[in-house]
Parts: C-alpha cells; sequence; structure tokens
C-alpha cells in the first residue's frame, strides 16, 4: 500500500495546478440564462483546449497528453478544486470520444474527435427512452435500413445538452427479430435536421438541464454506425463504463466542497458546539473520505487489473446517498431561509434528489451488487 | 498511489488464513466459547509463529513490521472469532512501544513480543476500567485515563475482578487501581501509540462483518421458501448490499488508517477515529444484518452468527463507540474550519 503521488504524477499536478491559478476562466454570466451560462462554458473549454488541458486522458494522437488515469483523477481533483466549470463538452470529452477510440472506424476517428475536443461540435447521448430506463435494452426507437442511410423513429429522454448538441449517441433496433440485447446498433445521429425536434424537460429544480428528443424518420447515413451493425449494446456499455468512471472521480470532489462549504457555514454559526450538528458532520465526514478511498481504489485496480470492477457501483451509491443527506442538514444548518428561491443550498437539496436515479437507481445498483459481486441468485423477471 | 497488499503481506494473510481455518473452527470457537476458556494451545501455536510480536521492534525479539501487518492479523483473527488475548496484548504492546520510556519498553516488550506476557488495555475513569477485554488472563494493564495519560499496572498491582462479558470467546474483567498505582506511561502525556490500538480494533471489526457477510450470502443462497432461494428476493439482496458497503466503508478507513500510522503519522488521530466511527456501526448493523438474514435460525444458540454479533458489540464500545469519535472528528474539523475560511 502506498498512497501516495509519484513524482511524475506530482508534476502534472503542478502543472496543471499553475496553469489554472494563472488562466481562471472569464467571470460566470449573472444574466442571460442557460444559454449564456453554457456559452461561457463552451469559451472555457476553449481556453482548455488551447493550453492541451480539454482532454489529458485521450492519447496523445488525437490531441490529449496520454496521461494515466491516476493523472486523470488528479487533473478532476485539481479541476474540482480550482473551482472552475466543467467544459461544456463533457459527455463528448468522457464518453463520446472514448467509445470513438474504441469502436470507432478511421475515418470516424478523423472526421468527429478533434471538434469534440475544441468544443465546435457539442455531444448528447440518446439512450433512456420513456419505457426504457433501468431497462435500458428495452427501447424501442427504430432505425430501419433505406439504400445506405437509416431511418430513425422514436423517443429519447433525459437527453442534456440536447440543444447545444451536434450529435447525438443513439442506440435505436435495428432488428425486431433478434434477442432483445443483439438487435441494437449504437449510431452518430446529426442534431441539425427537422425530424429532430429537442424538448426541454423541467426538472424539479425549475431548470431544464435535459431534454425529450423526438425523432421522426431522421436520417442517418450508414457511415455513421459505430462498432457495427447490430452491435449497439457492446458499444453502449462501454459508453456507460467511461460514465461511471470518469464523472464518479469528478463527482466525489464536488461533493468534498460542498462539505467543506457547509463545515465553514457551521463553525460560521457556532454549530459545531451542537452535538446532534457535530456528530452529522463527522459522519458525512467520514462517508467522504470513504468515497474518495473507494474511488482511488477502483482507479488504482483498473490500473492495476484492467477493467473497472461492478464494485463502482457502491461508490455511485454511497456518493449519491451521502449528497442527499449533506444537502439536507445543510437546510437545518443554514436555516429556513436556505429554503427560498434562488438559494445555493435550495438548489442542491432538490438536485440531490436526482443523484439516487440517475446513471442508475440506487436499486439497480443494489441489484448489481447483489448479483454480480456478492453472486446472490437473480430475481425472476416477471414475463 | 496503490492500495494492494504486498506479496509480503499477502504472504502474512493467506498463511493466517489458512491457519485459523484448521485451528479456530467454527465448533473449536464454540467449545471454548461454551466453557469460557481461552484456547490456550492455540495461543501457544501462535506465540510460536511470533504473531503477538509481528509488529514490535526486533531489538524487542518482536518481528519489526508495522500496522499494516499487525491489523492483516487481527482482521483475520476476527474472522475466526480465535479465543485468544492477541488483540488486547497487542494493542498494550503498541502504547508501551510508541510513549513508553526505554526503560518500560525494554521491562514488558520482550515478554509481549513473545507471549510469554499478556497484556491488555482499559480506559480508566475514578480509578476503575470496566470491561477490560482480557483481563481474565492479563498480566499487565495498560489502563487509558480521560486525559489520553497512560499508566502501566501489573496484575499484582491491581484489583482484577473477572466480568462475564456477553462475547464468552474471550475474557473480561473490572479492573480497579489505587489512585498512584502503577507508573505513568512515558512522561505522562496523552497516549499516541492509542492511535494505532483503534486501528487493531477497526481491522478486527472489518474481519468480522466480513465474515458474516459470507455466512450471511451462504446461507441466502442455500435457503429456499417459496421454492426460491431467499437471497433471490430484494428485501433480502438488497439487505446484503447494505452489509457490503458497510463493510466496506469500515475497511477503506481502516486501511487507510493503518497505513497512516507508519507512512504519514501525522494524519493518524483523524484517520484512526475515521476508522473506529465507521467500524463500531459497521459491526453492529453487519452482524444484527445476519441474524436478521439467518431468520429464526439466526436467533438460535445452535447458529454461529450469534458468536459475531457478541464480539462486535464489545469491539464496538471498546477505546469508545462510534459516536465518542465523531465527536472527536468534528473537534479536528473545527479546528480546521477555525483557520481562516473566510
Amino acid at each position: 500500500m502506498d498512497l501516495t503521488f509519484s513524482e511524475k504524477e506530482i508534476a502534472f499536478r503542478d502543472e496543471l495546478r499553475g496553469w489554472l491559478a494563472g488562466n481562471p476562466p472569464a467571470p460566470e454570466p449573472g444574466e442571460g440564462g442557460e444559454d449564456a451560462h453554457y456559452a461561457w462554458r463552451r469559451d472555457w473549454q476553449r481556453r482548455l483546449y488551447d493550453a492541451g488541458w480539454a482532454a489529458p486522458a485521450w492519447p496523445a494522437e488525437y490531441g490529449g497528453r496520454g496521461a494515466s488515469l491516476t493523472e486523470s483523477a488528479i487533473y478532476f481533483e485539481e479541476i474540482g478544486r480550482a473551482r472552475v466549470p466543467m467544459a461544456a463538452n463533457v459527455l463528448g470529452l468522457l464518453l463520446g470520444g472514448p467509445t470513438l477510440m474504441v469502436w470507432g472506424s478511421d475515418e470516424q476517428k478523423e472526421r468527429y474527435l478533434a471538434p469534440i475536443l475544441s468544443a465546435e461540435e457539442i455531444w448528447c447521448q440518446g439512450f433512456s427512452e420513456p419505457d426504457a430506463g433501468s431497462d435500458l435494452a428495452s427501447l424501442k426507437t427504430r432505425a430501419v435500413k433505406d439504400g445506405d442511410e437509416w431511418v430513425v423513429t422514436g423517443q429519447k429522454v433525459w437527453t442534456s445538452g440536447a440543444q447545444y448538441s451536434k450529435w447525438c449517441m443513439l442506440v435505436a433496433r435495428s432488428d425486431n427479430e433478434a434477442a432483445k440485447h443483439k438487435g441494437l446498433t449504437y449510431f452518430l445521429m446529426d442534431m441539425e435536421q427537422d425530424a429532430v425536434q429537442v424538448r426541454p424537460l423541467r426538472q424539479i429544480t425549475g431548470e431544464a438541464e435535459f431534454n425529450e428528443l423526438f425523432i421522426e424518420e431522421a436520417r442517418i447515413p450508414d457511415a455513421n454506425v459505430v462498432g457495427g451493425v447490430g452491435n449497439g449494446w457492446k458499444v453502449a456499455l462501454t459508453t456507460l463504463m467511461n460514465e461511471r468512471a470518469g464523472l464518479g472521480f469528478a463527482l466525489q470532489i464536488r461533493l468534498r466542497q460542498l462539505l467543506d462549504d457547509l463545515l465553514a457555514k457551521a463553525a460560521g454559526r457556532g454549530l459545531l458546539e451542537d452535538p446532534r450538528i457535530a456528530d452529522a458532520l463527522a459522519e458525512l465526514h467520514v462517508r467522504c473520505e470513504s468515497i474518495r478511498l473507494l474511488a482511488w481504489k477502483g482507479l488504482t485496480d483498473v490500473e492495476r487489473y484492467g477493467q473497472p470492477g461492478p464494485e463502482g457501483s457502491l461508490v455511485k451509491w454511497l456518493w449519491s446517498d451521502t449528497n442527499q443527506r449533506l444537502t439536507q442538514l445543510a437546510i437545518d444548518i443554514v436555516g429556513a431561509e436556505a429554503l427560498t428561491a434562488g438559494e445555493s443550498w435550495s438548489y442542491e437539496l432538490l438536485r440531490g434528489r436526482g443523484n439516487t436515479i440517475e446513471g442508475g437507481t440506487t436499486e439497480v445498483l443494489k441489484n448489481i451488487i447483489a448479483e454480480r459481486v456478492l453472486g446472490l441468485p437473480r430475481l425472476k423477471a416477471v414475463a | 498511489m496503490d492500495f494492494g497488499l504486498t506479496d509480503d503481506q499477502r504472504d502474512i494473510q493467506r498463511t493466517a488464513r489458512d491457519l485459523l481455518a484448521g485451528r479456530a473452527t467454527p465448533a473449536r470457537v464454540r467449545e471454548h466459547a461454551e466453557a469460557r476458556r481461552s484456547d490456550e494451545a492455540l495461543w501457544k501455536e501462535l506465540c510460536e509463529l511470533g504473531w503477538p510480536g509481528i509488529a514490535i521492534a526486533e531489538e524487542y525479539g518482536g518481528q519489526g513490521l508495522g500496522q499494516i501487518e499487525l491489523s492483516i492479523l487481527c482482521e483475520e483473527l476476527g474472522r475466526s472469532l480465535a479465543p485468544v488475548p492477541f488483540l488486547a496484548s497487542a494493542m498494550a504492546a503498541t502504547v508501551i512501544q510508541q510513549d513508553g520510556s526505554a526503560e518500560q519498553r525494554a521491562r514488558w516488550l520482550p515478554g509481549l513480543a513473545s507471549g510469554e506476557t499478556i497484556g491488555a488495555l482499559g480506559a480508566i475513569a475514578d480509578g476503575t476500567a470496566e470491561l477490560v477485554t482480557s483481563g481474565g488472563e492479563a498480566d499487565v494493564f495498560v489502563l487509558i485515563d480521560e486525559d489520553g495519560s497512560g499508566r502501566i499496572v501489573s496484575r499484582a498491582q491491581a484489583d482484577v475482578f473477572p466480568v462475564e462479558a456477553i462475547d464468552p470467546t474471550r475474557s473480561a474483567a473490572r479492573v480497579s487501581v489505587a489512585g498512584d498505582a502503577g507508573e505513568a506511561i512515558g512522561d505522562g502525556s496523552a497516549c499516541a501509540g492509542l492511535g494505532r490500538a483503534l486501528v487493531s480494533v477497526s481491522s478486527e471489526l472489518v474481519g468480522i462483518c466480513d465474515r458474516a457477510l459470507e455466512m450471511t450470502v451462504e446461507y441466502v443462497k442455500d435457503r429456499k421458501q417459496f421454492g426460491v432461494p431467499v437471497g433471490s428476493y430484494q428485501a433480502v439482496s438488497h439487505r446484503c448490499a447494505q452489509m457490503l458497503l458497510d463493510t466496506e466503508k469500515a475497511r477503506s478507513t481502516a486501511a487507510f488508517a493503518a497505513w497512516t500510522a507508519d507512512a504519514d503519522p501525522e494524519q493518524l488521530a483523524e484517520a484512526a477515529a475515521m476508522a473506529k466511527a465507521a467500524a463500531s456501526d459497521a459491526g453492529r448493523e453487519v452482524t444484527a444484518s445476519a441474524i436478521q438474514a439467518h431468520g429464526g435460525i439466526g436467533f438460535t444458540w445452535e447458529a454461529d452468527v450469534h458468536w459475531l454479533y457478541k464480539r462486535a458489540q464489545i469491539d464496538a464500545v471498546l477505546l469508545g463507540g462510534a459516536g465518542s469519535h465523531r465527536a472527536q472528528l468534528a473537534a479536528i474539523l473545527a479546528r480546521r474550519a477555525g483557520t481562516p475560511v473566510g
């Protein structure tokens, strides 16, 4: 066991830390709503890109730095510590690009990777459907071959950033006859066509991070199939695995920051003297540290043994539950005024409810842990 | 960064697990628990193998290894519930080694390393330490005062009353001493070695949780009701998932604390408090869940899960429960937040 960074990793961290200190993002726009905010994040990604910091984990040949997993985790820690925004094209950088690197043709890599990195073309993810959430493989969006094109019809939901996106990572059913998981194909769909309608999905926070996609005979050239016809489930799993690994690390850092903010708030109000508050905060601290340790352990396991294990589900579960507890406790510490609109803690409280649903509900994570980690028998699905 | 054990550490773990699987079988543990007797043959064998001295310096006859290695043994002994005074003696030795004067180390450590002397550690208030684990057979007591300072008291200098604690796999005693009995450890300041002692208990609790989960998973896979294994019901399987989460929370914090003890001692106090808070909670929750998931069988004397529950209850309060360690953490956090935070 050695929980220290190597010299190379420290050099990586110091270089990034130095750059972040000298190159802050433009001031966050106070008005202009979500569009202005998104433009600000796009501008920030452009700055990262110009300095070679948009996606250090990407191999050098695609414009990255070939950073190791540990360095990549350090990257997210530092981005978090500097309190700069996430790059605008986060789904392209963390999910789309890495998926193409595994499954894409040379032509696809050539065509798509560079504009992801520069935020010239934004990517979104079209997986979930109204009737296919946890049971993703039951999705119904249809893709029918028509000459050298596919005609796609269906509905997608929870598509974040769709209104800004040029490309959608779309999983659709290309073969109705094949078994559930086998009839799926992974496409890159051009969002700039009339056949694709984006409707913002207003969530309980009042904002619209997500969208619904209504797809009515959209056209996708055959050249935009990723990983082969009928291979969509495997390609989608690559995307989902990257979602857990990359985003997961960034999230635990965000949690740490929220806890530090809350501790400062509690200390400022003398509430650390209150045994009930002190106990709850200390428990959050233990959980936060445990999440950090488990996240690092998962990452170093991947470095040593290859694939991430199903244990990653534990981290996501513990993180989401802890974030909900934290934001609820914040209301007690800050007081009733925290519950007024526009207060950041009221936003965090409401947004936190999504944590145990998005990216795998806690119930599904428990199933994964029970079946794949503990080896318990699978519950028979009701037909 | 590397969270794995070294090859040598893995060897220690494997050897310990194999040995205890043969020597501290459930039947043998039960036999000693029901007779409320320590397993002297096993203790003798462990002493011959040098276990009690694993983390004691070579100059005192120990093996000179670190807290990680000691924690590996504590975890394995917790898994097996071996009826031996290992944990108590190791904790006493740790404090003497870390905080004792050269003379105290020279006097006590060789015997503790060889196992000829059995030590025990207790927290003392108003002249009495309640429920000192392995106090029944201890030759020497390390008693920690409320301010964290400690003293060494030989058995002859103390009044030792055997107590029947709920965990019959190890003895327990109430130890009373006169105000000036024994001698102060080191210069009489708070014992830094307590941090390591906390890590050792936490590691034992991790082993207990691990075993409780393992037994439960085996049972719910096998036990059928309504024609299917009960482990296929989510009410049961999700309980098992929760047991794993609690165990991993305890394991990760205990491993971190064990690492800090030798590699980054400045972080030990905080890491040890985290580890003990997580492990105390996990020990209670996971072993209670094990009884519940075993159903009626789990409530019988015949099933072995109750031994785990009982050991966990004792360990959970040993050197302070989860609440007291969270209070310590809160104090550390308050000090940190007290530095300019805007």
